[in-house]
């Protein structure tokens, strides 16, 4: 096992090289938004920008920018470690705000996660011991909704709804810290975007849920289960849900992977200050370390989160533990 | 004659279906005694299943529409409250099924699997319930019961998971055991073996057996009385002789004259019974049996044939009369044979 997973790490590493070298490709390849240009201000003289370019190696050719920027991540610059640059348009380091951007994204993340895993899993659990039932069909019609409506269009709505026409000011856009404003404000102030991100996630793993537990409910393993004389109550949690489970606990470790990376929608709408609005931003201003920082950051999240759930599967799936 | 361990009357079981109502069983009745071994044997949808899984109250009122009787000593089961009929089920009466593979939890180890049989059933702790578990393992034949009660079903062989799943179901010294078709996925040479393996545990546990199969080979040896079923019906009942050297219904007969025997010219082919089981929604008029039987008349296609005995206990649902079924099976049968 532990060979496995220094191989997997390896691979990792080598997964967010691939990334890094693809976004300076991308960068440079597109109609040029020239960072120079951007840090040079307003008008800028010709001699300026080649003193700029100079100034940040980015004269240079491009594999040994890029050889740079990946040394500068792993040994630190002169902004500390890990080094992730400047961005060209504040001129200023990236490391705090990009951290401090992740702080809330997690926030969002992590609180919409916990949303949908209660508010899917059970309606799930509970539409598949009652197929087409009325309770069946609601909830997945709910579902259905859920599944279609983006968050572009709920998102609005909510705040519509509960802070404009009900004038519930405390359910309104914005990030309000834990430390600066208590728990409250904070709280109220994410119930909005929790539950509109969470919408969509729940509707999936209601559907998923559902789907596993009637296929597993069928096994011949639940009849044996059956056959022993237990409770109904006990073949179902213990028997089928056990069963069911594994896929769905791959579904959620990749799911909250790739939202750890950003989730841009949810937090435009509710003006939330995380990575993913910060990568939209930094791509439209062109803000080469910036972009570059922020993909490094969604992959590693990802792939991280893939070798993960590769692991908990293996303790989840005793057959899969021996290949 | 003793009080029989389980006594079926009448019994129907029919599914209400889009396409219409399945008669998977349409009237059976027989009864077990105990220590008797019982060998059930028919195609597949010949309701052979359906009627052990009614008994067992696996198949319920939720799913089927269910009449007559089921008396397992003194009780009639059909009438039992759910919680009640779960007492029973895998004490004092259990079942082993024909996959073991699949009838296995693949995520639980065994000796866990076995152990939660005997918790549900008896109070006693978890440490003793493994002790209970690894024993019930040695005792059906596999070697190093402790390592084995510690790994996962995939890692058992198909004979040794069979094994496994007997002994699960032996683990409460049950009444009755019931098997369906419990070697019909494994191979040749272990199937000889499970069987031997349930004669004995019959004689240690002193229960009754069920065997459920569609070869009559498996139940030439091991069982004391062999009921044949067709469509949901009882179409012959008797003794390991009667079945074999005297049998007085056309299913059965077809059905020895289609096992293939070592010692016959490679040339023979087998003989199969012509035609195709019977819808159970559409079940055909009179005898179930009639469009496929070789000795068809007239009445056989209007009038349904009733379980009548012949001598004895020995029994079948056939029109033809006793001197036609006797020079049948003299003349044409045992020749084949």
């Amino acid at each position: 096992m532990g060979q496995y997973i220094v191989r997997r790490l390896l691979w990792v590493a080598f997964v967010l090289l691939l990334i890094v070298v693809i976004t300076f490709l991308i960068f440079f390849v597109m109609p040029p938004t020239d960072p120079a240009v951007i840090f040079a201000g307003k008008q800028p003289t010709p001699e300026l920008i080649a003193e700029v370019k100079r100034q940040f190696g980015l004269d240079r050719a491009l594999p040994v920018q890029i050889v740079l920027f990946v040394k500068r991540v792993f040994l630190g610059d002169q902004y500390g470690w890990p080094g992730l640059g400047l961005s060209f348009n504040t001129r200023s380091a990236l490391k705090p705000i990009i951290l401090s951007r992740l702080l809330v994204t997690i926030q969002l993340a992590l609180g919409a996660a916990l949303v949908w895993v209660l508010l899917g899993i059970p309606i799930g659990i509970l539409s598949a011991l009652k197929p087409r039932s009325i309770f069946d069909r609601l909830a997945m019609g709910f579902a259905l909704v859920g599944v279609s409506a983006p968050v572009f269009f709920l998102g609005p709505l909510f705040l519509y709804i509960f802070w404009f026409r009900f004038g519930l000011g405390g359910l309104g856009s914005g990030y309000y810290s834990i430390g600066q404003y208590g728990l409250g404000t904070w709280f109220t102030h994410f119930i909005g975007p929790w539950t509109v991100l969470a919408l969509l996630y729940a509707a999936f793993y209601a559907r998923m849920t559902r789907a596993n537990l009637i296929e597993t409910m069928a096994q011949d393993y639940i009849r044996t289960a059956r056959a022993k004389g237990l409770s109904e109550r006990r073949v179902v949690l213990k028997h089928g849900l056990r069963a069911s489970l594994t896929p769905l606990v791959t579904m959620f470790g990749l799911d909250l992977g790739g939202l750890l990376g950003g989730a841009f929608i949810t937090e435009t709408v509710f003006n939330l200050k995380g990575i993913g609005a910060y990568a939209i931003k930094a791509v439209f201003s062109g803000d080469l370390y910036a972009i570059v920082d922020v993909t490094l950051i969604a992959g590693f999240f990802i792939t991280f989160a893939n070798l993960v759930v590769d692991i908990v599967y293996a303790f989840l799936d005793p057959r899969v533990r021996y290949s | 004659m003793p009080e029989p361990l389980l006594e079926v009357r009448d019994l129907r079981v029919h599914f209400p279906t889009e396409d219409g109502l399945v008669k998977a069983v349409d009237g059976v009745s027989f009864s077990l005694q105990p220590g008797e071994t019982l060998g059930v044997v028919g195609e597949s949808g010949s309701g052979k299943s359906v009627t052990f899984l009614t008994v067992m109250g696996l198949v319920t009122s939720d799913q089927a529409v269910i009449e007559g009787e089921v008396i397992f000593e003194g009780q009639d089961l059909l009438k039992l409250p759910k919680d009640e009929m779960r007492n029973i089920r895998g004490s004092k009466m259990s079942m082993v099924f024909q996959d073991p593979m699949t009838s296995l939890h693949p995520f639980y180890k065994v000796g866990y699997q076995i152990a939660e049989a005997i918790l549900t059933h008896q109070s006693v702790g978890k440490k003793e319930a493994h002790e209970q578990s690894v024993e019930m393992l040695g005792r059906v034949g596999i070697p190093k019961p402790r390592e084995r009660a510690n790994q996962y079903p995939h890692e058992f062989s198909g004979g040794m998971r069979q094994r496994a799943m007997i002994a699960m179901a032996l683990s409460l010294n049950p009444d009755m055991l019931i098997a369906d078709e419990p070697t019909t996925a494994l191979d040749v040479t272990v199937q000889a073996q499970i069987l031997d393996l349930i004669d004995r545990l019959r004689e240690e546990f002193n229960a009754s057996v069920v065997i459920i199969t569609h070869d009559l080979g498996v139940v030439a040896e091991h069982c004391d009385n062999i009921q044949v079923m067709y469509a949901g019906k009882i179409v012959e009942f008797g003794d390991r002789r009667d079945i074999y050297y005297g049998s007085h219904h056309p299913y059965t007969w077809g059905l020895l004259g289609s096992i293939s025997r070592l010692d016959s010219a490679s040339k023979e082919r087998l003989q199969p019974i012509k035609g195709l089981p019977p819808s159970l929604i559409f079940v055909p008029p009179g005898c179930a049996f009639h469009p496929r039987c070789p000795y068809v008349f007239d009445r056989c296609r209007a009038e349904i044939p009733r379980l009548l005995p012949t001598d004895g206990h020995h029994a079948s649902a056939c029109h033809l009369t006793l001197s036609d079924k006797e020079r049948i099976f003299n003349e044409e049968v045992m020749v084949r044979r």
